[in-house]
């Protein structure tokens, strides 16, 4: 069999895989939205068919995660680090795994929320659910980056993106005290424990746009070697 | 004398075979990994690879591959040495084509990355230090080989990283990467063709019965790098662009205009093999017809074009009935390699190995595309290089050195034993 070793010299670019990874957690984190809003409308079918679908998603994700990891052994010579890449990829799928319990949680304890509370509520999933968005944009750039070299207009390109990935994720901490402070005025009218579970629920989503910003962080790691 | 005759048309007739055996297996493997980076990266097809390795390989072998036929020739041996005896000259070099043509067979065979230039002056070295005496080497020119080996790749890195690093200030990293693309990319061609032209003219155009002084060869060299720039101006201004592809990858048309440069350098690459490495089937053949032919040592011959020009066939055919499989399978297998890439690895190649075909070293014209694409990922600029095969491929040539200097002596004694 002709054989050459300057095919073997290339080893496959864990760029792509690492975005497809990426867009499959987005996928999935993307029916948060429609979870809410079942929520909101006490539309039990909906709830339970978003949180089939991130559930899907994160196993999808996790098959595509260990493929990741198998295919990329130390001998590889990358323009990132390999611990970088193994940490956004670990940090990608953080994201998914915590979309999962918010959706294992809201259907395991039946959840709804105050109608004081749920529009803010959607809003704030919805910016949770931006953050995931633009972190992917961010991630789709690596390959643009690669080409460059991890040089100039494209670099600038990428720290513009990061930028609003912060924006968003401030926007979410500001949304997140807002639902606190409406939630505490709430806690003796409510059960205890769906008190404590609704404030549960508040910070996992917020863990969801927490997530995203850590996936920009590394990537300007990556940007600063 | 009767006797005498018989023999050296034995000799010439073994030595036309091994040679074209090995020319051919030169044609037939060892050119892939120079077209492959182009049809890899979607540059070329495999048909105009066919096309472009036969017309430039063979231009290289007989324009500029003189010097390194002559280091292979006598530059390795002391020919001093074999003054008494030229017979021994004769087994010795037959021994070494065998010995490195079944060296790269079992090595093939096997999958193992070993270069044709390592077998053959490791099959020299042999046979003439077990063979003939350790004076009978000239330990000089083989250091100076050994030398350029690890240099060959350093010099390669180094270049394709300043032409990388280069194209990403002209063109990547801009405002307008597709219009700057287009602007440039017929300077690099210019650079291309003038470097491998002048050294060219310099001392391959005599034996085509062309002299030129300093000034014209300068003045041709300037023509020649002009006119393949503007040939690539004219193909540039033929690439359709793909706004759709454009949207997924921000380079896609960048890249389509530096896959139509990459033709270009393809073609340099096919050239630099050829000028180098149809040495190692030419050499040796041209030292046993010599010998065969005057009954002596003609150490101040020439080597006659027309081995050249045999070398260069048989690398053609070599090609045409079984390189282009491997060019094919090598070619689908080199996925993660774009033009850009590909064009910054290959321009640094090619000069570097025509440099080193310009001062008669032999070099390995794969180490040396290693060494480019090394330089090029230290740029940040690939996604992935396995480290492992790398060492594998820079580790190989301590392996063929005495291997092929091993069964060099075995053939030589073997041969030693038929014909006296």
């Amino acid at each position: 069999m002709p054989k050459s070793h300057i095919a073997g010299l290339f080893g496959k670019s864990p760029i792509r895989p690492l975005q497809e990874h990426m867009y499959c957690v987005y996928k999935g984190v993307k029916h948060l939205i429609m979870l809410v809003e079942g929520m909101n409308n006490d539309d039990e079918q909906q709830i339970t068919a978003a949180h089939q679908a991130i559930v899907e998603s994160e196993h999808l994700a996790d098959d595509m995660k260990k493929d990741l990891r198998h295919n990329l052994p130390r001998g590889f010579f990358m323009p990132v680090d390999r611990r970088d890449l193994l940490d956004v990829l670990w940090m990608q799928d953080q994201i998914i795994n915590q979309a999962k319990d918010i959706a294992g949680m809201v259907v395991g304890r039946k959840m709804r929320l105050h109608d004081s509370m749920s529009t803010l509520f959607q809003q704030y999933t919805e910016r949770c659910v931006s953050a995931v968005k633009q972190a992917l944009q961010v991630i789709n750039e690596l390959d643009e980056l690669v080409e460059t070299g991890f040089r100039g207009i494209e670099v600038e390109t990428v720290e513009e993106m990061l930028k609003e990935l912060s924006r968003i994720e401030r926007q979410t901490d500001e949304c997140q005290v807002e639902l606190r402070k409406i939630l505490f005025t709430l806690e003796d009218a409510l059960r205890p424990t769906d008190v404590m579970f609704t404030y549960r629920l508040i910070e996992w989503m917020g863990r969801v746009a927490d997530d995203s910003q850590r996936v920009g962080s590394r990537l300007q790691l990556m940007l600063a070697r | 004398m009767e006797f005498f005759t018989d023999t050296t048309m034995i000799y010439i007739a073994l030595a036309a075979i091994f040679g074209i055996f090995m020319a051919w297996g030169i044609g037939a493997n060892d050119v892939a990994n120079a077209m492959a980076t182009s049809v890899g990266s979607k540059a070329i097809t495999i048909k105009q690879a066919l096309i472009l390795a036969a017309v430039f390989e063979f231009a290289g072998a007989y324009l500029a591959g003189g010097q390194v036929t002559e280091t292979i020739r006598k530059g390795l041996v002391d020919m001093d040495a074999f003054g008494t005896n030229p017979d021994m000259l004769v087994w010795g070099m037959l021994a070494s084509l065998l010995a490195a043509g079944t060296w790269l067979l079992i090595a093939s065979m096997r999958g193992w990355p070993v270069s044709t230039t390592h077998s053959i002056v490791g099959a020299i070295v042999g046979f003439a230090a077990v063979g003939v005496g350790v004076d009978a080497v000239n330990w000089g020119t083989v250091g100076t080989t050994a030398v350029s080996w690890v240099f060959s790749p350093v010099i390669a890195g180094v270049v394709a990283f300043l032409i990388f690093m280069s194209i990403q200030k002209l063109v990547l990293n801009t405002k307008n990467p597709l219009q700057n693309a287009i602007k440039y990319g017929p300077f690099y061609l210019f650079m291309v063709g003038f470097v491998l032209s002048l050294l060219t003219t310099k001392k391959g155009l005599k034996h085509v019965g062309l002299e030129l002084n300093e000034s014209m060869e300068f003045l041709l060299a300037v023509l020649i790098g002009i006119v393949i720039a503007l040939v690539g101006r004219v193909l540039i201004g033929k690439v359709k662009f793909d706004q759709q592809a454009e949207k997924r990858f921000h380079f896609a048309n960048v890249e389509k205009i530096f896959a139509v440069l990459m033709v270009f350098t393809a073609s340099a690459m096919a050239f630099a093999h050829g000028s180098n490495d149809v040495a190692n089937a030419v050499g040796p053949m041209a030292a046993v017809i010599d010998v065969a032919q005057s009954g002596a040592m003609a150490a101040k011959a020439n080597v006659p074009s027309w081995v050249l020009l045999v070398g260069a066939i048989g690398i053609v055919v070599g090609l045409a009935t079984y390189g282009y499989k491997v060019i094919d399978t090598v070619g689908h297998d080199i996925t993660e390699l774009t033009p850009s890439r590909g064009f910054s690895a290959e321009i640094s190649t090619a000069m570097t190995v025509v440099m080193a075909s310009y001062t008669g070293i032999p070099v390995s014209t794969t180490h040396t595309l290693v060494g480019a694409i090394l330089g090029v990922g230290f740029a940040r600029g690939i996604a992935a290089i396995d480290l492992r095969v790398v060492g594998g491929i820079f580790m190989s040539w301590v392996v063929t050195l005495p291997a092929g200097a091993f069964l060099s002596v075995l053939f030589f004694y073997l041969l030693r034993g038929i014909f006296v």
